[in-house]
Order: structure tokens, then C-alpha cells, then sequence
């Protein structure tokens, strides 16, 4: 039992104990688990009244989709919302985690959330791992100082930017951004960019792919629009549908019990230790 | 796909070239604004020159993270520091508070500084705080991965005792020259003055910049003449 409590975490952090016996079972053949990896096309810009994000909806197992629609714009407080890119694990945690914290915060102060304030709880969590929590974020928010946009590194850097994008996908959108992109775009407008520049990652890169999600965020208001963009829809559905009709007929029952009855004896001994 | 992708995931760093010059009367700073990651280029517009106090700033270089955590902790030391001593903190002070975080975890982190500022009693100072955490005050300090191309060129041009006006273009210039000789440099050149009477900073586009041996003019790109509208995404 000792042993135990020994390959435990001092103060915080992760345990490197078993990467030693991970690199000699590889060696022997095992392969690793794959985990997932949202592939990813994420971007923010910054319009007139404020900002917009938006994501693709594309979550990959290695070469697999294994969620052909999944959320990857995240709620952190009602004025801000941030998009992950990276492990879908990491992303989901650490932007849960500091919403958390914030809403936390938001009691303690009496105040709206800031954006750097997340911006700064997200990148001291991600410092202390070194790169080992593999989040990449656009972090965008209105505040009462005014709208913000950020990205957040896995190793724990962050830029403030106009406009940004990233992920897999990152480059074909970047390159939507910097050839159209205007300050004090309307609202319209920048919805408009940012669609484009989700549907240059979903096209041209393979980690990307299905729906476009946007998310605009003004003063004292918020718009989520899950889906706002569907390019990829299924071409062929069949007509008779792909559940079964409740009156599928039954060509035999038979019910194998596995263990038999047991009798119960009326006044017999009490259990004894 | 997997070598970019790769690329994407290295740590953030700060190719960069910074330069840290003092002159009669107070100090200027130089950067050049490229982060990249890998062989992308994350950030074209970064700021490397960041606030300590108000009259103390601090140039970064290597990794982004690090030095962006670091010049947050020394901060808010320096902050505190004010408080206590009731007075502006010296450039003494805030560059040994550098040493001393850089020096002290030297192991775990990957970041040159250049720490420049003002203060009453010693005027301007530059301090050149490289990997490992050594401390050295200095008439002038090159740093970053541009800074290789320049050391023949101070050598050359450096001079004791310049006006403001021969340092800022004294800064612009070299930053420019590493700029076009060094992959890991480039953008635009931030520059800050400080001097007694406070702190000043200057922005140069790259189409402002000096042309050097062989670089060519920067045409109009072939895209404006093109009118088409974006593509429509495919619908079945």
C-alpha cells in the first residue's frame, strides 16, 4: 500500500512513473491508444461593436471522425466564449475549469467577467504544464473596457490580435483573414469573414470538416449560432429510415437463466463476520 | 499533413532581434514584431518591448511563454517593491529582480532580455540579462536570434554619448538590417524612448524601412486587380 502513495504527485502537476514502462511496451508491439484530437479550424475577429468566433465541427480519433458535429466554441461567461483547439480533453477541462473560476469570481466581486482575467487564469494553468495540456485557444469576449481577442499557446503564451485563427486549419484560414479582413467591419460583414474563413479550413484541410458554429459577442449581448452553416449534407438518405418498426417480428424467445434461485431458509442464523 | 501540424504544436518562440542603446540623456529599445511557431509565423504584429514600471521596460526574446511569465512576475515584484520603498523603482532594481528569476530557474526556462529604463539617480542604464541568468550592465546590448548580424555593425557605429535622434535611427537601422538577413525576424520595428521626461514609442511599417543589397521593391500584390468574389462553398 505504501507503494502507492509514493508514485503520487508531490505538489500538483503530472507523474512521469510509468512513461519508462509505456516506451517498453511499445517497443514490444503494443500500439497506443489513440485519443481524441479535435483536427480543427478555429478563428476570432473583432467587428465594430465587438467580436466574433467561429469553429468548425469536425472531432478526429487519429484518421477517424469521431464526431461529425461537436461544440468547439465554449462557453466561459455570458460575455465571453472561447474556441479550443488540440485534444478535445484538454480543451473541454481547462475551459471548463476556469468558467468555473470565473463564475466563482463573479460572486466574490459583484462584477462581470473581464477577458483578461480569464486570459490570465488560462495561461497560468496552461504554463504550470508545460505544454503537456494540449489546448490551443481563441479567447473573445465584450467587457467593460472594450471588445477583446486573444490566443492562448499550449506552452502558455498569448497575442492579442485583430483577428486570429487556429488549429490545422489555421493557415487556410489565416490566409481568408489577411487578404479581407477590414477594422470596422458590421456585424453582417464579419459574419460573413469568419463563415469564409471556417469553410477555407473545412475544404482544404483534412482535420477540419462539417459545420460552420459562430458566436457573436456584443454589449450585453450574445449570439450563439450553432450550425450557422451547413456545406457538408449527407447526399443520400434512405427513404425507409434506419430505425426498426416497433411490430419487427419475434422468431424465438428463450431465456437462459445464469445463476439458479437461491432458497432462503425463514429463520436461519444470522450472517457472522 | 502531420510535419505541419507538428510544426503548429512547437513552442511559440520569438525568432527576434531586440537592441537596448543608451545615449545622452536616457535610453532607446528596439524590436522587430515576429513570433513564429515552427516555420509558421503565429504573430506579425507582436509587441516584445513590455511595461515594467513606467520607467522601466523590458525586451524578450526565446521562448514566448517564458518571457511573458517572467516579465508578469517580476511585475508585480516591482510593483510591490514601489509600494515598500515609496519612490520609482531603479533599472537597477528591476534588471536584478530579472537576474533573479531567470538565474534562479534557469533550468526550466529559455529567454534573453534586455531590461532599459530611466531613473534619477543613475540617468539611463541598460542591463543584458542572456540565457543562464548573468547580469551585465552595458553601454549598449544586442540580443535574439538577429542579433548574430549585427555585432560587426556596432562595432562599427556604436559611439558614446549620441543625441536622441542618432540613437532612434541608430536602433531603426540595425533592427531593419537583421530583419532582412535573419528568417526569424521581421514585421515591423517597435522602438521606446525613455528619458526624463518619460517614455515614448515609435512604430515603423516594414514599407518605411530602408531597402538593403539586393532586396526588391514591394510591388502591388497581383491580387488587387483581381475583382472575382469568393468561391461559394459546394451544396449538393
Amino acid at each position: 500500500m505504501s507503494r502507492f502513495e509514493e508514485s503520487a504527485p508531490a505538489r500538483g502537476g503530472f507523474s512521469y512513473d510509468l512513461c519508462k514502462r509505456n516506451e517498453m511496451l511499445m517497443q514490444k508491439g503494443l500500439k497506443p491508444s489513440s485519443y481524441l484530437k479535435t483536427g480543427t479550424t478555429i478563428v476570432g475577429l473583432v467587428f465594430q461593436d465587438g467580436v466574433i468566433l467561429g469553429a468548425d465541427t469536425r472531432a478526429t480519433e487519429g484518421p477517424i471522425v469521431a464526431d461529425k458535429n461537436c461544440e468547439k466554441i465554449h462557453y466561459m461567461a455570458p460575455n465571453i466564449y472561447c474556441c479550443g483547439a488540440g485534444t478535445a480533453a484538454d480543451t473541454e477541462a481547462v475551459t471548463d475549469m476556469v468558467s468555473s473560476q470565473l463564475k466563482l469570481h463573479r460572486f466574490h466581486t459583484g462584477r462581470e467577467s473581464r477577458v483578461v482575467t480569464a486570459l490570465t487564469l488560462l495561461k497560468s494553468h496552461l504554463f504550470s504544464y508545460q505544454g503537456h495540456v494540449s489546448a490551443a485557444l481563441v479567447l473573445g469576449g465584450v467587457d467593460v473596457t472594450g471588445p477583446h481577442l486573444h490566443t492562448i499557446y499550449p506552452h502558455g503564451s498569448t497575442d492579442t490580435l485583430p483577428f486570429a485563427t487556429m488549429g490545422s486549419g489555421s493557415l487556410a484560414a489565416m490566409a481568408i483573414f489577411e487578404s479581407k479582413y477590414r477594422e470596422g467591419l458590421t456585424r453582417d460583414e464579419g459574419v460573413k469573414l469568419v463563415a469564409e474563413a471556417i469553410c477555407s479550413g473545412i475544404f482544404n484541410d483534412l482535420g477540419s470538416g462539417s459545420n460552420v458554429d459562430v458566436c457573436v459577442i456584443t454589449k450585453g449581448k450574445r449570439e450563439y449560432l450553432r450550425n450557422y452553416m451547413l456545406p457538408n449534407p449527407r447526399t443520400y438518405v434512405s427513404e425507409k429510415g434506419y430505425s426498426f418498426s416497433k411490430k419487427t417480428e419475434v422468431l424465438l424467445t428463450k431465456i437462459t437463466p445464469l445463476r439458479e434461485l437461491v432458497e432462503v431458509i425463514e429463520g436461519g442464523d444470522a450472517m457472522e463476520e | 499533413m502531420d510535419s505541419i501540424y507538428n510544426d503548429l504544436n512547437a513552442p511559440h518562440s520569438m525568432g527576434t532581434t531586440i537592441i537596448g542603446v543608451t545615449y545622452d540623456g536616457g535610453v532607446v529599445l528596439g524590436a522587430d514584431s515576429r513570433t513564429s511557431t515552427g516555420m509558421y509565423v503565429a504573430n506579425r504584429a507582436s509587441d516584445k518591448i513590455t511595461q515594467l514600471t513606467d520607467n522601466v521596460y523590458i525586451c524578450r526574446s526565446g521562448s514566448a511563454a517564458d518571457s511573458q511569465v517572467l516579465s508578469d512576475y517580476v511585475r508585480y515584484y516591482l510593483h510591490q517593491h514601489t509600494i515598500q520603498l515609496g519612490q520609482p523603482a531603479t533599472v537597477k532594481v528591476a534588471a536584478n529582480l530579472v537576474r533573479m528569476v531567470s538565474y534562479n530557474n534557469k533550468n526550466m526556462l529559455q529567454t534573453g532580455l534586455i531590461v532599459g529604463g530611466w531613473d534619477k539617480y543613475e540617468g539611463g542604464k541598460i542591463y543584458g540579462i542572456p540565457l543562464g541568468g548573468t547580469l551585465l550592465e552595458q553601454p549598449f546590448t544586442i540580443g535574439g536570434s538577429g542579433s548574430s548580424y549585427l555585432y560587426g555593425f556596432f562595432d562599427q557605429v556604436w559611439k558614446e554619448g549620441m543625441t536622441q535622434d542618432e540613437a532612434e535611427k541608430l536602433v531603426v537601422k540595425a533592427v531593419s538590417l537583421a530583419i532582412a538577413r535573419d528568417g526569424a525576424s521581421g514585421g515591423v520595428v517597435r522602438t521606446v524612448t525613455i528619458n526624463k521626461d518619460g517614455v515614448s514609442r515609435k512604430f515603423f511599417p516594414g514599407n518605411t524601412l530602408p531597402l538593403w543589397h539586393e532586396e526588391l521593391e514591394a510591388k502591388d500584390s497581383l491580387l488587387d486587380g483581381f475583382s472575382a468574389a469568393s468561391p461559394e462553398p459546394m451544396v449538393s
